[in-house]
C-alpha cells in the first residue's frame, strides 16, 4: 500500500490523527493465534510499542497501546500490567507457558502470537494505520 | 486518614518481582484514585521493586496514603549505591547479563522512577543498604 503526502504536508503534519484500530484487525494483518482474551477483540487501541527491553516500555509508552516483544517471562506481562495495556504480541513466533497466558487472562489483556519478526510486523501495522498522534520523538 | 500498606519483596525469585507494585495498584484503583495518578505510582514503584530483586536481595515497601499524595519507601539491606549521581544516569547499570536477559537492567530504573514521581530521595549507604523514597501528589 502506497500512502501519498499531500503537497504543503510535511512528514511531521502527516503524522497527525490517530487511527484507532480494534485488536481483531490487529490480528488478522498479524495472521496471529490469540492465546487468551478472545472476547476482547472489538477493544480498541491507538499505538504500539515493538521493544525487548521492559524498561523503555516502562518509560515511553502511551495510552491505549498495544505491546510487540520477543521477550518472554512474566515481566513483560507486569509491565503490560503497570502500563495498562490491551494487548501483548509475541513476535518470532515465540509461545509463553501457561502460567504468563493466566496472568494477561487474569488481568484483561489479550496475548497473541505471530510468526512475523518484530520489524516486519511493527511494520505492517504502521502501514495499516496504527500510529502515535503528533511527532513520536522522544 | 492515612492508609498504610507493607509488603514484603521476596528477593529470590525474579518471576515474582512487581507482585507487591501489582497490588498496590490495585488498592488505589479500588480506592477511586485518577487512573493516570495510579499508573504512575505503579511504573515508578514497580521499578523500584525490581531494582530490590535485582541488587538487594528483596526487601520492604511501605505505601502510605495521605490526602494529598502517597509515599512510597523501598527498604533494603542490600550493599547500597557506590555512586548516586552515576546511578541516577540514564543507561548506566550494574545488573547483571541474566538480568538484561530478562528485560531490565538498561540502567533506565532509577530515571524511570524520577521521571514519573514528584519527588525521589536516595538514602543509601554501601554496605548497609537503600531506601529509595517516591512521592507522588494527588492534585
Amino acid at each position: 500500500m502506497i500512502q501519498f503526502i499531500k503537497s504543503g504536508d510535511t512528514l511531521e503534519k502527516n503524522l497527525c490523527g490517530v487511527k484507532q484500530m480494534k485488536i481483531g484487525e490487529i490480528c488478522r494483518i498479524l495472521d496471529a493465534k490469540v492465546l487468551c482474551g478472545q472476547e476482547l477483540m472489538d477493544t480498541e487501541v491507538s499505538s504500539a510499542c515493538g521493544s525487548d527491553m521492559m524498561s523503555d516500555v516502562l518509560a515511553f509508552v502511551k495510552n491505549h497501546a498495544i505491546l510487540l516483544t520477543g521477550l518472554l517471562n512474566p515481566q513483560t506481562v507486569r509491565t503490560a500490567m503497570m502500563m495498562d495495556m490491551k494487548c501483548i504480541i509475541f513476535v518470532r513466533g515465540k509461545t509463553p507457558d501457561e502460567s504468563m497466558v493466566s496472568l494477561a487472562q487474569d488481568n484483561g489483556i489479550v496475548m497473541m502470537t505471530t510468526d512475523f519478526r518484530m520489524y516486519t510486523a511493527c511494520g505492517l501495522l504502521y502501514n495499516a494505520g496504527l500510529y502515535t498522534s503528533g511527532s513520536d520523538k522522544v | 486518614m492515612a492508609i498504610n500498606m507493607r509488603y514484603v519483596v521476596d528477593g529470590s525469585d525474579f518471576t515474582t518481582a512487581g507482585e507487591a507494585s501489582t497490588a498496590v495498584k490495585m488498592k488505589l484503583k479500588k480506592l477511586g484514585i485518577a487512573p493516570d495518578i495510579v499508573r504512575r505510582v505503579a511504573i515508578a514503584m514497580y521499578e523500584a521493586e525490581i531494582n530490590m530483586v535485582i541488587h538487594a536481595g528483596g526487601g520492604v515497601a511501605e505505601v502510605e496514603l495521605e490526602s494529598d499524595k502517597i509515599i512510597i519507601k523501598l527498604i533494603d539491606h542490600g550493599k547500597g549505591i557506590a555512586d548516586v549521581d552515576l546511578a541516577m544516569r540514564e543507561g548506566y547499570s550494574t545488573a547483571p547479563d541474566a538480568v538484561r536477559n530478562l528485560g531490565f537492567g538498561a540502567g533506565m530504573g532509577l530515571p524511570n522512577i524520577k521521571k514519573y514521581s514528584d519527588e525521589m530521595h536516595i538514602d543509601t549507604e554501601v554496605g548497609k543498604g537503600t531506601t529509595v523514597t517516591i512521592i507522588i501528589n494527588l492534585q
